[in-house]
């Protein structure tokens, strides 16, 4: 008992000041990438060539990035003979469409609180269940580590949950796979109307790499609706919690 | 004993030279090995003539090299598992894979629950027209009066990868526990046929997303012995430390997951914080907290400046005295150890047997481990002590976590420290043609095995991954008899195995 009375005090507290306080990322964090057009080359297409999941594509000498299948994986920055293509600091990148998952000659349009009716039901109180189909583990994990002490995510009222029914909405991880498929159908019609779906990475977003696969599907939308989009292979803790804040209105600002 | 070819860790030779033995004489020879002490690395199907190649990759861990052979076969053959019983998930995927029967094999079913690779064929005859529906397949039933059946997933209450289990219980007691899985099936192997290509590194890197330094050092290692290419050292060192720090984390969060199943609370939140901690010096090498795009074929995409290596030794130094503070608390609690202690038994007998592999292994007091018995890159000239304790229960598979996570805290140190100078990245060569590479690496479940191979142009016509997993969720099972059902999420922690590992 005093042993861990004593390991409690020499543990202290350890919840991240986010959203309040900027996140602390690593140095080397990938964040949202950038194009800048004054150094492409008109007669290029190394980083298309180069991208392992047809993130890129060239029309009308504008490069548009499909954050939806990105990796994040530099690929595109190691093969670009100018260095056209950087990647920020930014980790907000949540979106409320798949369409507005796209990094091109135009802002980016961050994801919008609930309506007013939605948010009156769930800004208090998110229960999900989250759905790993076809996931690796990583995505997973990472949703995961938002319950831990470090991003106490019961202090923004979302929990997860064991059973559907019990629960406000599913967050999806994994392509979804053929042999995933009905589950998550019964999983998505256990959950009581209405609901809110979330798609956490690459695969459940787009299919990721396994998007042209006989085994999977090209992620969660193709199943059920989704609400939120999360990027990422897997997206950083932070960037999932500024998500699902941003869809209950406690981030705001674009 | 007939002899065989031998490779060591991380070589290649010509497929010619893996020699093409009868039916039974494969037989004979890889149970008589297997008899004499060696373990099954791999053993998988392979298209080849008008038929299917078998090929083993039989571990030699006494003299550190691997043993191989093949066999031809077009659509049956008398199955191993009957007098080698570790044989019997790789029988099962052989069969599934590629419609050839293992006739005797004791429980003949499938693993993935995907069609037949093999157009025409199938190992049960079933309905082609039919769609394959995950899990619905005869399950292992006791009978009686007092006997009930529990099912379990694939949605399971926590955040955790789809599986089913199925358990044969007389009230609170398991008499038998079945697990079915596929649910993560992606089809990874076949897609990684004709590379490697651009995606091939980022496949492999998914093949279980929380082992992606382990798989991509074994994807690595099979490119460039196929190529003739060696990383440099500093490059194999930074391999070797992000290995280390992932084997950390994971066995960090185990041991607070094992709190947390007990109930002891205090454990369970400070290892839930530690094992982030480790996943961010991860992050300090390359941005990611698993590894992504670290390790390459040819040697790894970051380097460690003086800082970095200064900032990452402090953190693993004050990370590890927490966690050995948590952790500490766990042998120091008798309601923790009384809850551990004896359950989830696995006598040494049943682990060998079995084929187990990693801390299950070792805690049941086989003592394997890659890094000391068929060591490459770093690990030849910079042993880790292998850990091994006879119990074969929950605590001794704690336990064998907790001392490896010493280990490698102390080998960080010391790699660190004499970090050889130099490149990062050397331009590995193309894949010989006709030529088979195996790579073993000990990843923090266990040994993670790639075996390459590749056609008359160079590219991979086959590539086998077999991650741990695959030998241990048979251990679970057996861990489970004999138990309280509701010692289940306990055991299960205690293997932490992976799902998509297994499903590829
Ligand atoms: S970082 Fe994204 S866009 Fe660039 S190559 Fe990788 S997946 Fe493609
Ligand atoms: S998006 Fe990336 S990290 Fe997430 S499940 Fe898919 S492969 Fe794994």
């Amino acid at each position: 008992m005093f042993n861990a009375l004593r390991a409690r005090i020499r543990q202290g507290h350890r919840t991240v000041g986010f959203p309040n306080r900027p996140p602390v990322l690593p140095e080397r964090y990938m964040g949202r990438p950038q194009w800048d057009a004054t150094l492409c080359r008109a007669d290029c297409d190394a980083c298309v060539q180069a991208c392992p999941t047809a993130a890129l594509t060239r029309a009308d000498g504008v490069l548009r990035i499909d954050l939806g299948r990105c990796l994040f994986c530099t690929d595109c920055t190691d093969a670009c003979p100018t260095g056209a293509i950087g990647f920020t600091r930014e980790y907000r990148m949540a979106t409320d469409t798949r369409e507005a998952l796209v990094v091109n000659d135009r802002p980016y349009q961050l994801a919008k609180a609930l309506d007013k009716q939605a948010k009156a039901l769930f800004g208090h109180s998110l229960k999900l269940r989250q759905v790993s189909a076809g996931g690796c583990n990583a995505c997973e994990a990472d949703v995961n580590v938002l319950t831990t002490v470090v991003f106490d995510l019961s202090r923004f009222g979302i929990q997860f949950v064991a059973s559907p029914r019990h629960a406000d909405g599913l967050l999806i991880t994994g392509p979804v796979t053929k042999n995933m498929e009905l589950a998550l159908e019964k999983t998505y019609e256990a959950t009581p109307s209405p609901k809110i779906v979330v798609a956490v990475g690459a695969c459940a977003v787009s299919g990721g790499l396994f998007a042209d696969h006989p085994e999977t599907h090209k992620g969660a939308g193709e199943i059920i609706p989704v609400d939120l989009y999360i990027p990422g292979c897997p997206p950083h803790p932070i960037a999932i919690l500024d998500g699902l804040l941003r869809l209950l209105g406690v981030i705001e600002q674009q | 004993m007939t002899t065989l070819p031998h490779v060591y860790n991380g070589q290649a030779l010509p497929l010619a030279k893996v020699p093409e033995l009868t039916m039974s004489e494969f037989r004979t020879v890889v149970l008589e090995r297997i008899a004499d002490g060696r373990r099954i690395s791999s053993f998988f199907g392979m298209p080849h003539g008008d038929g299917i190649a078998l090929l083993a990759v039989l571990a030699n861990d006494r003299q550190g090299v691997l043993e191989l052979c093949r066999t031809q076969v077009r659509d049956a053959y008398p199955a191993l598992t009957p007098e080698a019983p570790q044989a019997h998930w790789f029988e099962r995927e052989i069969a599934e894979q590629w419609g050839i029967v293992p006739e005797g094999h004791p429980w003949l079913k499938p693993i993935r629950f995907h069609p037949c690779y093999r157009k025409g064929s199938d190992a049960w005859g079933r309905d082609k027209a039919r769609a394959i529906e995950p899990c619905v397949t005869d399950y292992f039933r006791v009978d009686g009066e007092e006997i009930h059946e529990v099912a379990v997933g694939p949605v399971h209450a926590g955040i955790i990868e789809p599986g089913h289990f199925r358990f044969q219980c007389h009230g609170e007691n398991v008499l038998h526990l079945e697990i079915e899985l596929g649910y993560q099936h992606r089809g990874i192997e076949r897609a990684i046929i004709a590379g490697p290509g651009q995606r091939t590194a980022h496949y492999v890197e998914t093949l279980a997303g929380d082992t992606t330094i382990g798989h991509a050092t074994a994807f690595a290692l099979a490119i460039e012995a196929l190529g003739g290419t060696t990383a440099p050292p500093r490059a194999q060192a930074l391999r070797a430390v992000a290995l280390e720090i992932e084997r950390l984390a994971n066995h960090t969060g185990d041991l607070g997951a094992l709190a947390n199943d007990v109930g002891f609370l205090p454990t369970a939140s400070f290892c839930g914080r530690l094992r982030g901690d480790f996943l961010n010096a991860t992050a300090l090498l390359c941005g990611n907290r698993f590894g992504r795009h670290l390790v390459r074929p040819g040697g790894v995409r970051f380097d460690l400046t003086t800082r970095i290596a200064d900032e990452l030794l402090k953190r693993i130094e004050t990370t590890f005295a927490d966690t050995e503070n948590a952790v500490n608390l766990l042998w120091q609690t008798p309601s923790v150890m009384a809850r551990f202690e004896g359950t989830g038994t696995v006598s040494c007998h049943d682990a060998a047997a079995m084929g187990l592999v990693g801390p299950a292994a070792r805690a049941s007091g086989v003592s394997l481990d890659v890094r000391n018995d068929l060591p490459w890159g770093a690990y030849r000239a910079h042993h880790v002590p292998t850990v091994s304790l006879p119990a074969g229960d929950v605590c001794a598979r704690a336990y064998v976590r907790w001392f490896e996570v010493r280990n490698s805290v102390r080998f960080i140190a010391e790699e660190i420290a004499a970090l050889p100078a130099g490149a990062i990245q050397q331009e590995p060569a193309r894949p010989a043609p006709d030529h088979l590479a195996v790579a073993l690496v000990e990843g923090w479940r266990g040994e993670i095995c790639h075996v390459a191979i590749t056609d008359d142009r160079g590219r991979l016509r086959h590539y086998k991954v077999t991650d741990p997993s695959f030998h241990n969720w048979f251990g679970l099972a057996m861990a489970l008899r004999g138990q309280q059902i509701s010692d289940f999420p306990l055991c299960n922690k205690s293997f932490n195995l992976s799902y998509c590992g297994h499903d590829l």
